[in-house]
């Protein structure tokens, strides 16, 4: 068995991905993985946080980091959005020590202390690396023989790094797809963005990026995507139909969870896996391996 | 655009940039380029991000600080993994998109600083985000900018795409992804007593 503090985030709690954290955790279990989640967690701090105030931005992402020194195991999220702000407050804290001063300042206010020994980690970093492709073949009770799918990375979950895996031309999730016996296709646009939070006061712009990375998935013959990130899922999977609209195109292509994929892989229920809460049905192509 | 220096205070802009954590980079640039080449949004931008980074060290304030070219930044950290320099032109952003906002010059042109501040009232208040009334306070706020106005007397025309979100938000309920319910934290009061203390070491800064 190995333990974990998890951070599920704001989105994979009780919001548009909570297919994303029930997955998460059925795969965990099938893995003698535990997450135990942090006890009352915060808001990661968040990119929009950070943009209108920097400074309360970090002292609101610190009080997770706070309360999670109290166990002091890794502190894990599925989320490529708080891990990229979770891991900056260390290094911020890190690399300003007049920031530190006032941050500490303001966590004693909230009757909390920080001491920076918290490490945090990605789920797919976890699974990949500590856990090992190995491990995972091995749990693998119907195998994805024939699956062709895109591994898509989005951006935050490799960068800015130094993280776990390539900035740019990432491998992890590749690997860990073929582990559960599907054929990883090429996805030049792999690491590539997805608009982020911009769908939601720059639709137009967004749509463009999404269309791009639909095509560059489809045109290489990709079956589904997978995404490590709620924001990279909601984007491809909800807005879908958008894009279709406003690029008369027609793309018909399941965005899943990577949690879900593996999870149909070991023969975890689908509904325990939350795939019925795709927009774009994920059925026809999983139908193969679902038992009914 | 106007070359003149300005100033905040008798703080130099670049000083000031400086000065947050993150901004530091702005000194250490040499127009190479490679963050405007990597940036999936350049082409929306007014100033890409190599021209606002010569602003800064210009000195050219206003034109910088009212620009739209931070608000369009997705923070996917290409240009950061990129830089030769080790600059960090995302948070170089932020550290923009910061400091419009303290002095009230964030642009119009775009909703992104009022879908940002939607965003961080549902912490404020929740702890955690909510998504549905994170999303429902920030179109309430966006229509008073499909008002029409004496120049564009059709502008709610445009709020007609709103509409097009109706069909997402059934979608998102019928596939049970969207709680109407905010989860809240327990510890608001604490979260609540660190914001303000930060609020309040941040204004004295």
């Amino acid at each position: 068995m190995r333990y974990y503090t998890y951070f599920p985030g704001c989105s994979s709690s009780d919001g548009g991905a909570k297919a994303y954290g029930s997955s998460a955790q059925a795969v965990a279990k099938a893995l003698d993985v535990e997450l135990d989640e942090l006890e009352d967690w915060n808001c990661c701090g968040s990119t929009p946080y950070t943009a209108v105030d920097e400074l309360t931005s970090i002292c609101v992402s610190a009080r997770n980091l706070a309360l999670a020194e109290k166990r002091g195991l890794d502190l894990v999220t599925p989320c490529s959005a708080c891990y990229v702000i979770l891991s900056r407050t260390n290094s911020s804290l890190k690399e300003y020590p007049e920031l530190r001063d006032r941050v500490d300042e303001a966590l004693r206010a909230g009757g909390l202390e920080y001491h920076r020994t918290i490490k945090v980690r990605h789920l797919l970093d976890v699974l990949a690396n500590d856990i090992g492709y190995e491990e995972i073949a091995s749990r693998v009770k119907r195998s994805l023989s024939g699956l062709k799918v895109a591994p898509y990375y989005g951006c935050q979950v490799v960068r800015p790094g130094p993280g776990f895996d390539h900035p740019e031309s990432p491998q992890s999730l590749d690997r860990l797809v073929e582990s559960l016996g599907a054929e990883a296709t090429p996805f030049p646009l792999k690491a590539r963005c997805c608009g982020g939070s911009l769908i939601i006061s720059e639709e137009d712009l967004a749509l463009g990026l999404i269309h791009k990375l639909l095509d560059s998935a489809s045109s290489n013959g990709a079956e589904c995507i997978v995404t490590v990130c709620p924001l990279c899922q909601t984007n491809l999977d909800v807005y879908q139909r958008r894009v279709n609209k406003k690029f008369k195109t027609n793309f018909d292509l399941p965005v899943l969870f990577f949690t879900q994929l593996m999870g149909v892989a070991f023969g975890i229920d689908s509904r325990a896996l939350g795939v019925e809460k795709c927009i774009v049905s994920a059925e026809k192509v999983l139908t193969r391996y679902v038992e009914r | 655009m106007s070359v003149i220096t300005k100033k905040a205070g008798n703080k130099r802009f670049i000083d000031e940039v400086s000065a947050i954590p993150g901004g530091e980079g702005v000194k250490l640039c040499i127009q190479c380029g490679s963050c405007t080449a990597s940036c999936p949004n350049a082409n929306e931008m007014d100033y890409p991000p190599r021209q606002l980074i010569a602003m800064v060290r210009a000195g050219i304030r206003d034109e910088a600080l009212s620009s739209n070219s931070m608000w369009y930044c997705a923070s996917c950290y290409l240009c950061t993994v990129r830089c030769p320099r080790g600059i960090k032109p995302t948070e170089l952003m932020h550290a923009l998109e910061y400091l419009a906002i303290r002095h009230g010059v964030a642009t119009k042109r775009t909703l992104t600083p009022i879908m940002y501040r939607a965003f961080v009232d549902s912490v404020k208040s929740n702890g955690r985000v909510h998504e549905f009334s994170f999303t429902l306070r920030y179109y309430l706020r966006a229509i008073r900018f499909y008002l029409p106005t004496r120049t564009n007397p059709l502008k709610p025309l445009r709020a007609f795409k709103l509409l097009g979100m109706l069909p997402l938000a059934v979608g998102l309920f019928s596939h049970g992804r969207m709680s109407l319910r905010p989860s809240r934290i327990k510890g608001r009061k604490e979260l609540k007593a660190i914001i303000e203390k930060a609020q309040a070491i941040g204004d004295a800064l």
